[in-house]
């Protein structure tokens, strides 16, 4: 069974007109890595809020067309019944986290599904070896730093098992280590536990050396669907549409335009292996 | 004389043990573009604030055009140091884009043909023209943040200081801020910019101050301070793609993808 389905769907916020998911369908397999990206307002938030049935339960609006997880029709779901099976990580932790330790804040999930306490403890070790985060067990979350934070709001999702992790551009407001560092994480869950993976990320870089796949939304459609080198070699395309084109890929553009290298790539890898 | 002056500044916020600043030389000439890089942590911020004197220094001196900061009030600064935020919504609150931007002006005392002319010629600077009477809430997010930066650069401050402006903007809004943060540095302002985006970095300063745990680790060119792996390392910076595929491809210390261009291209001609 598919870990996501979507079938035409469309949704607009409460008092307005504008269809800011515009009927959108795709398929995600098992373990696939994907990178969303497009401009500001492109709906690649909404989006990712109609994959755990937040819309419509929590954020009104118009919804039509279907959205399945393994099989579970979403948008009919509250979003406690599809908690064990997608997480979801906002671009600012603070959002997420409220609980006094860090402790709590991954007990949250999994004593509200009314685990033994054994089990619950079990996962919050585990979650906190997997994001690197078992000295801060009982801090004050909200005197952790940026990055630190935003692990733990990526743990408080592990501890309900989910097999897909979407996130919501996770390192937008960190410093360079704060970055790294989750940055490692997701791969990790991507790379060793083999869990399925949507982020929405506008930094291109890092997407096309890590992903399986990216889609580009614009206007509420998704307007480019393949693989990072098909999709972020298309230099022009990008940018006309207000989406930053790695660097790596805009150098080797003009230079392939000049006739000095013969191809566009897009990571690093790639490019230091050509003859300029 | 320096624009700005720093000497062996020292500042430890009340309730801490360590020095959030330990021991901070430096100089800042009139007209130069200077970004500040570091951890979160590191200090930077607590440095900015003692440019436009929100903070005065626990020892050591910092001078701001020939002033000591702990003789000037905050006010007299605020007409020379202009602060743009990080997150433009913490600095709106008038009903429309005129008012916000007319607010500074206004409390300068400045008379009101006067302020009419710097306003329309900010609006048009920042390109908010069409958004005069909108309200400032209903921008997008590279639209509010022009607009913290036009109603800072209305009152007409030498020095500039910019913290991450271009934090969650999309591609056009952070070109169209390179754009003008480099208009305004032809114009002779001073610049100081926090940010992590080594993007803006490479196209827009000159010379970097890379910061750690208080103290000023490098203080270069862009060149000196992108070069330097080791200094890179310990405050988790990476090198521009640019400058790593320069070097990959055994060129120079190329930052920005133009420079990387025109050197391939210079030599092959």
């Amino acid at each position: 069974m598919l870990p996501i389905k979507v079938r035409d769907l469309s949704f607009s916020y409460q008092n307005s007109d504008k269809k800011i998911i515009n009927e959108v369908s795709f398929d995600v397999e098992t373990g696939e890595f994907i990178g969303i990206i497009g401009p500001s307002g492109c709906g690649k938030s909404t989006l990712c809020f109609a994959l755990n049935a937040i819309i419509p339960h929590t954020i009104n609006g118009t919804v039509s067309g279907n959205v399945e997880i393994y099989g579970k029709k979403a948008l009919e779901s509250e979003p406690h019944q599809l908690a064990g099976d997608i997480g979801i990580v906002l671009q600012n932790p603070e959002t997420q986290l409220f609980a006094m330790t860090v402790e709590e804040e991954l007990a949250f999930g999994p004593e509200n599904l009314g685990l033994e306490v054994d089990e619950i403890n079990r996962r919050i070790e585990w979650a906190l070896s997997v994001v690197r985060m078992e000295k801060h067990k009982y801090r004050f979350p909200f005197n952790l730093s940026g990055g630190q934070k935003q692990r733990v709001a990526i743990a408080a999702s592990l501890t309900m098992l989910p097999k897909i992790l979407v996130l919501d551009e996770p390192t937008s407001q960190l410093d360079p280590k704060g970055k790294r560092d989750v940055f490692n994480v997701i791969k990790k869950l991507h790379d060793e536990m083999d869990m399925t993976i949507i982020l929405v990320e506008h930094e291109t870089d890092i997407l096309a050396e890590h992903v399986d796949r990216i889609m580009v939304m614009q206007e509420g459609r998704i307007t480019m669907d393949g693989g990072p080198d098909d999709i972020l070699s298309k230099v022009e395309s990008l940018q006309k549409i207000g989406v930053r084109p790695p660097e790596i890929a805009e150098i080797t553009y003009r230079l392939h335009m000049n006739g000095k290298v013969p191809k566009v790539c897009t990571t690093l890898d790639q490019a230091r292996r050509l003859k300029v | 004389m320096s624009l700005i002056e720093f000497k062996d500044l020292i500042y430890r916020y009340e309730d801490s043990t360590v020095n959030a600043l330990d021991g901070v030389t430096f100089e800042i000439e009139r007209g130069e573009c200077v970004s500040i890089l570091g951890e979160n942590g590191s200090g930077k911020t607590t440095l900015i604030k003692h440019i436009n004197g929100l903070l005065k220094p626990t020892k050591g001196s910092v001078r701001v055009d020939g002033k000591y900061t702990s003789d000037v009030t905050i006010a007299n600064l605020a007409k020379k140091v202009g602060f743009v935020f990080q997150n433009p919504d913490h600095m709106i609150f008038a009903d429309t884009v005129v008012e916000e931007i007319s607010f500074g002006p206004k409390n300068f005392g400045i008379d009101k043909e006067e302020m009419e002319r710097r306003v329309d010629e900010v609006l048009s600077f920042t390109r908010l023209d069409t958004y005069r009477e909108s309200h400032p809430m209903a921008l997008s997010g590279g639209e509010k943040q022009r607009l913290a930066l036009a109603s800072i650069i209305v009152s007409e401050p030498d020095i500039l200081i910019l913290d991450e402006p271009t934090t969650g903007l999309d591609y056009k809004s952070v070109n169209s801020m390179i754009n003008l943060i480099r208009e305004l540095h032809d114009k002779g302002k001073t610049i100081i910019l926090i940010t992590h985006d080594m993007g803006l970095v490479s196209h827009v300063a000159e010379r970097v101050l890379l910061m750690k745990e208080g103290k000023i680790l490098k203080d270069g060119t862009l060149k000196d301070v992108f070069s330097d792996k080791k200094a890179l390392d310990e405050t988790f910076l990476d090198q521009p793609y640019a400058l790593k595929l320069s070097l990959a491809w055994g060129m120079g210390i190329n930052i920005t993808p133009d420079q990387l261009i025109e050197d391939i291209l210079g030599v092959k001609k």
